[in-house]
């Protein structure tokens, strides 16, 4: 991917150049082969750091709030799947399309640091990701490891490498990384459990939450001007709670409130310290939307409005339509 | 010192639980963490924790006081100091200097009853690193991860576990063992010891920490730091979450906050808080760091230069790299202070041309 790097750097100092950005949102090289900060560059000269490769997750789009706001323009580079937050973003009304300048990066699928660690790689000096197999370098030997193995999960059930929105593309777009998993598999092994199997799960799940609200400072979709949970006028702005249950309450509210804009892109069952499945939560909720009223993306464009928010004639009662679902699948 | 076959190590805990609640490191769903013996999963003496035990000195929600209007007369109860013995098994060089870093905060003049409490009934039995991570950078500390430093040092070696009872409380705790436990002697200074603290040493030259310093001079460039344009640089992209400050051994703000238990009782906790957090320290007029670069500032400049500052020296900061770990946009206490003892070179340098 070096040539990819090269040219984004020639393109971030034409943009910053000729007017059209007043900064660039992209990845700054980090201490590690693999820990690429996400930044904000201003000048030519900063741009020696900027770096792009298999490791560079984090999705960009949500910067965009911040420099649409400060009215800057902003030129930001995106994978095919963070092309998707913009869309939504821009459907929002969060940000200002006069104010982004969308610049399609191509992506061949992103490296989980923390599944090459629990494969066994400790002391990490270098990292080679040659395609179909990853040479880790440690302090105590080299390991290599199949690249499908290693891939972040959201690369898993990869959306493909469409650009929903880009004013230019640089690069050649790269093959999705593999074969796209079914997304939803997973959470219907969730529903098929019993309700009590399923309690335990999510209970199992977020007790772990120590409430450091990263799943939702990194959601494209969480993009409320001061979050209900951090308002101390509210009345819900709990930092962590004596009654533990209370915890699981923030993930479910936050479920319903980001369900028909949550584009799935994974970021929060990322970035959660303790490893829970957020994503299986908005998963359902996207799941369900399908269900009930047809195949809707969010993100996919930045016109169409999500299906709750409109109202069809013939639009099944959800409650009802889900239940109808379950019964055709065999369950209760 | 003495050991033990690493096959009897549920026999140890099972022991150490007869004299105390255990708190220690095990492994559920792929994931290591300290948590209470008796809980899920397997003691884990390999991986490194994602958070700090310092949850068993500081719990990140503790009651202080129920209240319960009676009539036009307020009830009070203050919560009663925890009690009963504690032992905290397995925990590295890095995280005992953490436990320190926490006294010197809540053991100060006035002292919290509460973190006394805990912290007097506490006995540690610390753990010797053998395969330090390329985030690890406690010897910037002048810690030695071959060398915990705690009640009783413990090491993992060659199928056994090495027990070195050091202070009062570690002899105590391993007299009242007894015959529970099948410890062997192993000498002085055993051999196998010996070879994993030079196989460590080897490692860690290899590792892209290794010779990391942080400045001290820091400490006396309060204005120059705080006003130093590396904020603006780094502190945009700043999610504003507290997953540094909750994996953090060393950092330590707590909120206090009131929640209504029934229609007369009311309960009074503390619980964890941020300086990231956007409704931390509020006062009449709301959060006086009104921005994400204010804030961002804040954390850093507490650590590498407010708390030496206050402390003869000590950074609030213990090279675990835990933060080097988590934090989801891969910033970071070792990129700030890079960057920030760079710049302050750099003013210098420019200063006495």
């Amino acid at each position: 991917m070096q040539k990819i790097e090269e040219l984004m750097r020639e393109k971030a100092a034409a943009l910053l150049q000729d007017g059209t950005a007043d900064c660039v949102l992209a990845w700054r090289r980090g201490e590690f082969p693999y820990d690429h900060a996400t930044a904000v560059f201003h000048t030519g000269e900063e741009l020696e750091e900027l770096t792009y490769d298999c490791f560079c997750p984090a999705n960009l789009a949500k910067y965009l709030i911040q420099t649409s706001r400060a009215g800057q323009k902003a030129a930001v580079f995106l994978k095919p799947c963070d092309t998707y937050g913009v869309n939504q973003l821009l459907k929002d009304h969060r940000i200002r399309r006069d104010l982004v300048h969308a610049v399609g990066t191509p992506c061949g699928g992103m490296l989980d640091i923390r599944k090459i660690r629990a494969a066994g790689c400790r002391g990490i000096v270098a990292i080679e990701d040659r395609g179909g197999d990853v040479a880790v370098t440690c302090a105590g030997g080299p390991v290599t490891l199949p690249r499908a193995a290693v891939l972040l999960r959201k690369c898993l059930a990869c959306k493909g490498n469409d650009y929903k929105i880009a004013d230019e593309e640089i690069g050649a777009k790269q093959a999705v990384p593999q074969a796209p998993a079914d997304r939803f598999a997973e959470v219907e092994a969730i529903e098929a459990m019993t309700p009590e199997g399923r309690f335990a799960f999510w209970q199992q799940e977020l007790s772990r939450c120590i409430r450091c609200n990263a799943c939702r400072d990194v959601c494209p979709a969480c993009s409320c001007e001061q979050c209900i949970f951090d308002h101390p006028g509210s009345g819900a702005d709990g930092k962590a709670y004596a009654d533990a249950s209370q915890e699981a309450l923030f993930h479910v509210i936050r479920a319903f409130h980001v369900a028909g804009r949550c584009t799935g892109c994974g970021e929060c069952g990322r970035v959660c310290p303790e490893g829970i499945r957020l994503d299986l939560l908005n998963g359902k909720f996207a799941k369900d939307i399908n269900t009930c009223f047809g195949p809707y993306q969010p993100g996919e464009d930045a016109e169409t409005p999500a299906p709750q928010f409109t109202f069809r004639p013939g639009d099944p009662d959800p409650d009802t339509a889900v239940r109808n679902e379950d019964r055709r699948d065999g369950h209760a | 010192m003495r050991k033990l076959n690493l096959a009897d190590l549920d026999k140890l805990l099972g022991a150490l639980a007869r004299e105390g609640r255990v708190y220690a490191p095990f492994r559920r769903n792929g994931r290591t963490d300290f948590a209470w013996y008796g809980a899920a999963g397997e003691p884990d003496l390999e991986n490194y924790t994602v958070k700090a035990p310092k949850d068993v000195l500081f719990p990140q929600v503790e009651p202080l006081l129920e209240f319960r209007q009676e009539g036009r007369r307020l009830a009070l109860q203050a919560a009663p100091l925890p009690q009963g013995k504690v032992i905290a098994f397995g925990v590295r060089a890095c995280d005992i200097r953490g436990f320190a870093v926490l006294d010197k905060v809540f053991l100060q003049d006035p002292q919290d009853e509460y973190y006394k409490a805990r912290r007097d009934s506490l006995t540690v039995i610390g753990l010797g690193c053998s395969e330090p991570e390329e985030t690890c950078f406690c010897r910037t500390f002048g810690l030695d991860p071959a060398r915990p430093g705690a009640d009783v040092d413990t090491w993992a070696a060659d199928g056994c576990l090495y027990w070195d009872a050091r202070t009062e409380k570690g002899k105590a705790l391993t007299d009242a063992l007894g015959g529970s436990v099948p410890f062997a002697d192993a000498g002085e200074e055993p051999a196998a010891v010996a070879r994993q603290a030079a196989a460590l040493r080897d490692r860690w030259d290899k590792l892209p920490l290794h010779g990391l310093h942080f400045d001290e001079r820091l400490a006396a460039q309060e204005l120059p730091a705080f006003h130093s344009p590396v904020w603006e640089k780094l502190a945009p992209t700043c999610l504003g979450c507290c997953t540094c400050t909750y994996v953090c051994p060393t950092c330590h703000c707590f909120d206090v906050r009131d929640e209504k238990t029934g229609p007369f009782d009311t309960e009074r906790y503390r619980c964890w808080d941020s300086c990231m957090d956007r409704d931390f320290t509020q006062m009449p007029h709301g959060n006086p760091r009104k921005g994400r670069l204010e804030r961002f500032r804040q954390r850093y400049m507490h650590k590498l230069v407010y708390f030496p500052e206050d402390h003869e020296g000590t950074f609030a900061c213990v090279g675990c790299g835990r933060c080097l770990k988590a934090c989801p946009v891969n910033l970071n206490i070792v990129k700030v202070e890079r960057a920030l003892a760079a710049e302050l070179a750099d003013t210098a340098k420019e200063g006495s041309e």
